[in-house]
């Protein structure tokens, strides 16, 4: 459900901006997501393909780039990628870090016609 | 072509939820937004809390559900103000709805404002509301396993509440190594143990509630 509100606001951004470049269509839509974030791909494709249809956003490609979480060790300060929700540095194993990357949520950049 | 756009995409919200801080300011209310699962005793809390320090405090509370207004009824047993909002499906509540609400409550004659999110740990922590503290209550049921499994609520909030703990005796749940594996995530968090069953550990929950006010207040 969640996703529906979400992908209304990334159109809005995309629309605006290529209004602003005065396109007649948007070819792809560039997405930076976070793994941290809650945002799951299919689901945001799924209500794009809804919602995109009678705008400039029409047919565009939705190209979501994944970035992975890095956390930044508090004891050893060894940079590491959690995996499946570890939170145990793979060096020192003391729990837990400084979250660096994998909240980003943005719109990128889009390509037009 | 390709057209730069670097925007972030919560960015409407996050412009509303500022706007709504300014106007808190501006009565010099503290808003604290709870968020847990559904069943973990979110309304449970906000009954103790507001028993616990309505002498102290105006309190005024807004309930986000998806449907029903069976929280905020036994909210408004309690006669303080309070506001339903139903978000109608969706899964967290965001800037424009708590925008709405704010305009329901009598603002000049609040100190504190509990906000109760829809039941969810995922969602809620994306969207600012334009509160000063995020809580999570997390109820001895649920596991200890919660932080592997939701990372970013623990990592979000500037509190956990972990209700039921008259539950422990017949449940399997490691205090210690949550509480060790919560501050490991967040090392600032603030971490409190109660049983809104029994009033155990209310006393020092709602102190610290009542404090953080305190401080925002100074600061201003």
């Amino acid at each position: 459900m969640h996703e529906l509100s979400i992908t209304r606001n990334v159109l809005d951004i995309v629309i605006e901006h290529a209004k602003r470049a005065k396109a007649k269509r948007v070819s792809a839509i560039n997405l930076v997501v976070g793994d941290l974030t809650g945002f799951v791909d299919d689901s945001i494709q799924f209500y794009f393909d809804m919602l995109s249809p009678d705008t400039l956003a029409e047919g565009a490609r939705l190209v979501i780039q994944r970035i992975p979480a890095k956390v930044r060790c508090r004891a050893c300060r060894e940079e590491f990628t959690p995996q499946d929700f570890n939170w145990a540095c793979p060096k020192c194993f003391a729990i837990g870090g400084d979250v660096l990357c994998g909240r980003e949520f943005m719109v990128e950049s889009i390509e037009v016609e | 072509m390709k057209v730069p756009v670097v925007q972030d995409i919560l960015n409407a919200n996050d412009q509303l939820a500022l706007q709504n801080r300014q106007l808190l300011d501006e009565h010099g209310i503290c808003v604290i937004n709870l968020m847990a699962s559904p069943g973990s005793g979110k309304t449970s809390l906000i009954l103790r809390t507001i028993d616990a320090l309505r002498e102290h405090l105006r309190i005024g509370v807004i309930e986000g559900d998806i449907a029903s207004t069976v929280d905020s009824d036994r909210v408004a047993a309690k006669s303080v103000p309070v506001v339903q909002i139903n978000t109608g499906g969706q899964c967290h509540l965001d800037a424009p709805m708590v925008h709405r609400a704010l305009a329901q409550l009598p603002l000049a004659d609040l100190d504190l404002i509990l906000i109760e999110n829809v039941g969810n740990l995922i969602c809620p922590v994306d969207f600012k509301l334009g509160e000063d503290l995020n809580v999570m209550i997390a109820s001895v049921p649920e596991g200890d396993d919660k932080p592997y499994k939701y990372p970013g609520i623990f990592l979000a909030v500037d509190a956990v509440v972990i209700n039921k703990i008259d539950l422990l005796p017949y449940l399997r749940f490691d205090v210690t190594a949550f509480r060790k594996l919560i501050t490991g995530m967040n090392p600032s968090v603030s971490i409190f143990e109660v049983s809104c069953e029994t009033g155990q550990g209310i006393e020092n929950w709602a102190e610290w509630a009542a404090k953080q006010r305190k401080a925002r207040l100074k600061r201003e």
